[in-house]
């Protein structure tokens, strides 16, 4: 099983919640719009990562998992 | 659009006198609730759909089926508004929709990024400190609030908007007009109205001084101002906005928390002892718990949406009450229980949705570094008045306490 995180720019509006819970996955490039770090994090807590989607108010952040 | 059915309806905002401050609803209010989404009546004579679940809260701040556009006819209002001028609606994006809300939100987005915020983290342990050493050089007793909480962000929004804090106690004094429902609507337009143009003349003086300053205004000023990207009137509303919602949400917490913490000996140990993680962790109960924003968040339905099991027409008025979400036993157990070291992650005190609040990352940063350096300088801080006597702010958008004296 591996996840695939993605991350739709246009509709991010930079809350940060990403970043907040998973700062080694997200980061806000010079704008504050969301920059996926690692498109496939490998151990990283799969909770964290679902914690992450639900947490984006803009519903911005898929992650599937093969 | 009064009738028969709705003079019928519970009034809203609830009312009953408070089982204690940290009650967003109490239980005599709760009975009028029969359903998850269910009708209430509106000071202004119209009603609204109250919608109060989780899930439900979620669903519908994130739904482009509903507008943030107070002016638009049958929006759920709870004062009658300030007569309109051209002016007051600029800048003001809270209040918009769609891509006019998305292209002035995201001139700010990076100003509130959580490695700025961390920047600044320095600055803000300095201005906790400062006030500090200022209430304890005063001596016992003092009101927390005017003395500690309200100065605090105050401070901090006023350095990075780049905006004389000498002026504060003008802000201060309009801000809460502005965010009183009980207010006289022309009250509220006058204040509106200086402090649009106090911050006009502000920007203007950034303008044309050939060095608008490294500080936010002075860098809206010279990344959109000048490229006419953004026109001055915009940049004075984004300026009200952030200057408003800097004094008065933070504040709120501050007060209203200590006040909670002070009845909980063990937790204000453990704040004082604690790593940051454990700090982070009880502010996001304290967001979860006191949910300031008392009065909700209102929308207008542009199209037919179900919400809850309920249709809820284009036209209709919709309200999502944060506080109830907050206290929702479907996502935390013992909802209703202040339990400083849960997971409260998925609290909706911020709001939901493209207008969830911009300044959450400094908000956090601020609560966290206040309350722990609070609880460090004054371990022995002890409320000096009777809990049930202390005045709140119980008709303004942003709840809290008017005054928390205290000892140390
Ligand atoms: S949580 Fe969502 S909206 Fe916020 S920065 Fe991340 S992707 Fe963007």
């Amino acid at each position: 099983m591996s996840a695939h995180v993605r991350a739709d720019r246009d509709v991010c509006i930079g809350a940060g919640n990403c970043v907040m819970t998973l700062g080694s996955v997200f980061d806000q490039d010079d704008d504050g719009v969301v920059v996926v770090l690692q498109p496939h994090p490998d151990g990283v807590d799969p909770e964290l990562l679902q914690r992450a989607v639900v947490m984006c108010p803009a519903g911005a952040i898929t992650v599937t998992t093969t | 659009m009064a009738d028969v059915l709705t003079d019928r309806l519970p009034l809203f905002p609830f009312r009953s006198p408070d089982e204690d401050p940290f009650t967003p609803v109490t239980t005599a209010d709760r009975r009028h609730l029969d359903g998850p989404v269910t009708r209430v009546r509106l000071p202004t004579g119209g009603w609204t759909w109250l919608v109060t679940r989780h899930a439900d809260v979620k669903q519908m701040l994130r739904s482009d089926a509903f507008s943030a556009d107070m002016t638009r006819p049958g929006f759920p209002l709870l004062r009658t508004p300030p007569p309109a001028t051209p002016q007051n609606r600029r800048g003001g994006f809270i209040r918009m929709d769609g891509e006019e809300h998305l292209r002035l939100r995201r001139m700010l987005t990076a100003e509130f990024m959580i490695k700025n915020v961390r920047r600044i983290e320095p600055l803000i342990a300095d201005v906790v400190d400062g006030a500090l050493d200022a209430l304890d050089g005063a001596g016992a007793p003092a009101d927390l609030v005017a003395t500690f909480a309200l100065p605090v962000p105050s401070l901090v929004i006023c350095h990075l908007l780049g905006v004389p804090y000498a002026d504060h106690a003008f802000f201060q004094q309009r801000s809460a007009v502005m965010l009183d429902q009980g207010a006289d609507p022309l009250a509220v337009r006058d204040a509106a109205t200086s402090l649009r143009a106090y911050l006009g003349g502000l920007i203007e003086t950034k303008r044309t001084s050939g060095r608008p300053g490294d500080d936010l205004l002075g860098r809206l000023v010279s990344d959109r101002i000048r490229t006419g990207e953004l026109e001055i009137g915009e940049l004075i509303g984004m300026a009200l906005l952030l200057l408003i919602a800097g004094h008065e949400t933070t504040a709120n917490m501050i007060g209203l928390s200590v006040l909670l913490l002070l009845q909980r000996p063990a937790v204000w140990q453990r704040l004082r002892e604690g790593t940051d993680a454990d700090a982070d962790t009880l502010v996001e109960e304290l967001l979860r718990y006191l949910t300031i924003i008392r009065t909700g968040l209102p929308r207008q339905a542009i199209r037919d949406v179900q919400i809850g099991g309920r249709l809820i027409r284009a036209g209709e008025p919709a309200t999502a009450l944060l506080s109830l979400a907050n206290r929702d036993a479907e996502v935390f157990d013992d909802a209703d229980e202040f339990d400083p070291y849960r997971q409260a992650h998925q609290h909706l005190a911020f709001g939901f949705g493209v207008h969830q609040c911009i300044g959450q990352p400094l908000a956090r940063a601020e609560l966290r570094i206040a309350l722990t350096r609070l609880a460090r300088r004054l371990p022995g801080l002890a409320l000096a008045a009777d809990p049930a006597a202390l005045p709140k702010r119980d008709m303004s958008i942003v709840y809290g306490l008017a005054e928390l004296p205290v000892t140390w």
